[in-house]
């Protein structure tokens, strides 16, 4: 096998990923940085997010009042002391990736503009149109091209991490193109890959967004926290679960029911007005929004299409300039997919699975329990978005600890030398037998896509918007039998070269590792907190009892253990989360 | 109901570890009327045939992964309709002009390396210190590269260029017009260092203004516009270099 060694290894090349290699490079030069990804950088998820970057940016705004927003927003489960180091370097992140070059859009007088999101009670949320994620990331990944000490490792499968002696020590990748094994040797580690989204059968998520990361550091022993906590976007489009930014809202869209009426307001967000006024209405926190969404279909108040019930997303009234200067993409998509120009016509929407609060276990520096290992982005549980994240909190997230976990990855490789290359090798070649007794597995009984659309059933109807002990335990008793099913899962194709079938086949034993870690954590917390909704006799927030994190820990042939962790309090105490007419008078 | 029909797909597979040249496969893939190409490739790979190799990801036409030819157009299969194509049989294809690795899918990898010849970075104008906050930049000057920044990198535009097709060492459009995006960018001071690569016989100059780029750019970038202003530019260069003296004066 052919070996390649580095002082760091990132595998993920997305926002987080690119910003924790240039943060390699400028901190120490002489440092060698492998950035792997199963795809070239610009085709990352990021590239997909749409409405903006959360930063403090007005005068009578505060830190504070971020902190405050983001706390309440995730119903108290956020680490305080990361979300007080978060608010206070967004700015800056923003700004850096504005000296980068990013094309921010901008006010009259050539500042960088901002917009309302839902949740955040001032307008704070930096933006590229309605393609931000897109533009940060073709600026991260185009200034990366700067730094000579990154070396890419463009369309390189990851398939292991090795860890010998307590650390991580590199990780086993496959060369799509060739199908051949190459191990990266490296003193630290930096797991940027991204969510679970494809794990639901309705998301917003690109076909890549599998959870390669928090499978394989789960599977090393690093707990996957918070897992249960799954956030449902409130405007997607039905059939394909495609995303209508929470912009269109932020600019002033409605939601409106089959009586062409604003229910928003009959779920404690109103009272309404006829522009958009912030932690109010449309502007409320999306897991209220998709809550209300579910009650609106119980109550046969929504619209039946040809994909399912939806509710109208109404932006005519915004005018043609502005749908043209705010929200081009959602326009474009609109009338490509669906024939529909939001001008003219309500747009129809339904809430999708778009993100996952938790994720591998982090400290306030990125670093994992397990030594060498860093994770960051929505891989990463370091703590900012607790039981409901807010919109344009993740875009900002990236950057901000994108750059922490590139210097503190950097610090520890410097005090590192590699391990032994003979142990390394041999647990390379132990991980390529296991790579290949997959590829060579004969068409069999069972076919990937069978299991994979089983598996996404089963978590949409277990693990939705609201759960009930009798879901979850259907949940976690149908993926136990997939992942025995998933022993027989056949291949038609058992040649090397850009096999993606293979692929597929080792992206669905990650989903449904972490497909577990998210029904056992969510039957595990018998209470009702953001996203996570009970209708068993659960239905409140439950302080005494789950103010904590959960933590799944990956036992082999066996259902996860869910352990628990303290939640990091600094100057917020668990209160009421409050929008509508309550949040005016607050 | 929706009213389901069935299409036959004629899909020109390749494998370079078995095949000595490229040979048409027929499929037939049952379709309604939001069926895109991708999703009928992805119905093929899941119910027919894992052995089907192509690209794609976020379903939404802003990852670029998914370009090939359709009925012989490039274009992304994503955001390509099958109720759009008036054929009872539809022909998909590797993108033209580039090696096929598989399948549908061709080498990225000159196209990449293209991109970062021309640093693809901002070369601040004046340096600005981060607590001074962003550089100001009007939504005006803010206009003036914006379309060109929103490339997706999806390569049809090279598939659908002929002198692309004759001569890869063509800087071709797409990177041109990234080329332009940073050159027009209020901030940006890198014009010097990257004219040359917009002089130079693989620049500009190796454009036949045939346009079909700007025609099938799924994002209305039109890299033609880009590479028509930095002809002119180009020119004028050409021009001052006679009337500029060789050494400035001190």
């Amino acid at each position: 096998m052919d070996i390649f060694t580095f002082d760091i290894a990132i595998v993920g090349a997305g926002g987080a990923g690119l910003r924790a290699a240039i943060a390699v490079a400028e901190s120490d030069p002489s440092l060698t940085v492998a950035l792997i990804s199963k795809v070239y950088p610009m085709r990352s998820h990021t590239v997909a997010a749409e409405g903006g970057a959360a930063a403090v940016t007005q005068a009578h705004d505060s830190l504070e009042a971020h902190f405050h927003d983001t706390v309440a927003g995730g119903e108290w489960l956020c680490e305080q002391d990361v979300v007080e180091y978060f608010v206070e370097h967004a700015h800056e992140e923003l700004v850096q990736l504005e000296h980068w070059g990013c094309p921010w859009s901008r006010t009259l007088d050539g500042r960088a503009n901002v917009r309302a999101f839902g949740g955040m009670r001032t307008e704070r949320t930096w933006f590229a149109a309605d393609r931000t994620g897109f533009h940060m990331l073709h600026t991260l990944f185009q200034t990366s091209t700067s730094y000579r000490s990154i070396q890419r490792f463009d369309e390189y499968f990851c398939v292991d991490l090795i860890v010998d002696a307590g650390r991580v020590q590199g990780v086993v990748t496959i060369e799509i193109a060739t199908g051949e094994m190459r191990l990266i040797q490296a003193k630290a580690v930096i797991v940027a890959t991204g969510g679970a989204g494809r794990v639901f059968s309705e998301n917003t998520n690109g076909g890549i967004v599998t959870g390669d990361g928090m499978a394989l550091a789960y599977r090393h022993g690093a707990p996957l926290r918070d897992m249960e906590f799954v956030q449902y976007h409130p405007t997607c489009m039905p059939g394909t679960g495609l995303l209508f930014t929470e912009a269109c809202r932020g600019e002033g869209g409605f939601l409106l029911n089959s009586a062409g009426y604003r229910y928003l307001q009959d779920y404690g967000l109103g009272p309404p007005s006829p522009t958009p006024r912030n932690m109010a209405m449309e502007l409320g926190p999306r897991d209220r929004l998709s809550q209300a969404y579910w009650h609106e279909k119980q109550r046969g108040r929504t619209i039946s299409g040809p994909h399912g019930e939806v509710v109208h997303l109404d932006l005519r009234h915004l005018g043609e300039r502005k749908l043209r200067e705010r929200l081009p993409q959602i326009c474009e998509l609109a009338l490509r997919y669906l024939g529909i120009d939001p001008g003219r016509q309500p747009i129809p929407v339904l809430p999708a699975v778009h993100y996952t609060m938790g994720g591998i276990m982090a400290d306030e520096k990125t670093a994992s329990p397990l030594p060498g290992l860093y994770s960051v982005g929505e891989c990463s549980s370091i703590g900012i978005h607790g039981a409901n994240r807010l919109g344009s909190n993740s875009l900002t997230e990236l950057l901000v600890f994108g750059k922490v976990a590139g210097i503190e990855a950097a610090r520890y490789a410097k005090a590192m030398s590699h391990g032994d290359a003979a142990t390394v090798g041999a647990l390379a070649e132990a991980t390529e037998a296991g790579a290949l007794a997959i590829l060579m597995r004969p068409r069999g009984d069972e076919r990937i896509a069978t299991l994979r659309r089983e598996m996404t059933r089963t978590m949409e109807d277990g693990c939705g918007i609201y759960r009930t002990a009798a879901t979850l335990q259907s949940s976690c008793d149908r993926l136990a039998q997939l992942k025995q099913r998933y022993q027989r899962v056949g291949l038609d194709d058992h040649s090397r070269a850009w096999n993606t079938e293979w692929l597929l086949a080792i992206e669905l034993g990650y989903l449904l590792d972490v497909a577990q870690a998210m029904a056992h954590s969510a039957l595990a917390r018998r209470e009702s907190r953001g996203s996570h909704q009970r209708l068993d006799g659960f239905e409140q927030r439950d302080d005494a009892s789950f103010l904590k994190h959960s933590l799944a820990f990956y036992r082999a042939d066996q259902a996860p253990h869910i352990g628990y962790g303290p939640v990091k309090i600094t100057h917020s105490q668990p209160g009421t989360r409050v929008y509508g007419a309550a949040a005016a008078q607050a | 109901m929706v009213d389901q029909r069935t299409i036959r797909m004629q899909v020109l597979r390749y494998h370079p570890q078995r095949d000595e040249r490229p040979a048409w496969q027929s499929y037939t893939v049952p379709f309604t009327d939001d069926t895109s190409i991708l999703q009928a490739l992805l119905y093929i790979k899941d119910e027919i045939d894992g052995t089907l190799s192509f690209r794609w990801s976020c379903r939404m036409a802003i990852c670029g992964s998914c370009g090939m030819m359709i009925n012989g157009k490039p274009r992304l299969a994503c955001e390509t309709f099958l109720r759009d194509l008036a054929a009872d049989a539809v022909r998909i294809e590797a993108l033209a002009h580039f090696p096929i690795e598989r399948d549908l899918i061709v080498s990225v990898g000159e196209f990449v390396a293209k991109l970062e010849s021309i640093k693809p970075y901002l070369i601040p104008k004046e340096p600005r210190a981060l607590a001074a906050g962003e550089y100001l930049q009007t939504p005006a000057q803010l206009a003036r590269y914006e379309q060109f920044s929103t490339c997706i990198n999806c390569m049809l535009c090279y598939a659908a260029c002929p002198e692309y097709g004759l001569n890869t060492d063509f800087t071709g459009p797409g990177v041109l017009a990234l080329l332009h995006r940073y050159n027009a960018d209020s901030r940006d001071g890198g014009r010097a260092e990257r004219m040359p690569i917009v002089n130079a016989e693989e620049g500009v100059w190796s454009c036949m203004a045939v346009g079909y780029c700007s025609e099938v750019c799924p994002k209305q970038v039109d890299p033609a516009h880009a590479v028509n202003q930095n002809k002119a530019i180009s020119a004028g260069d050409y021009f001052l270099h006679f009337l500029k003296p060789k050494h400035r004066p001190p």
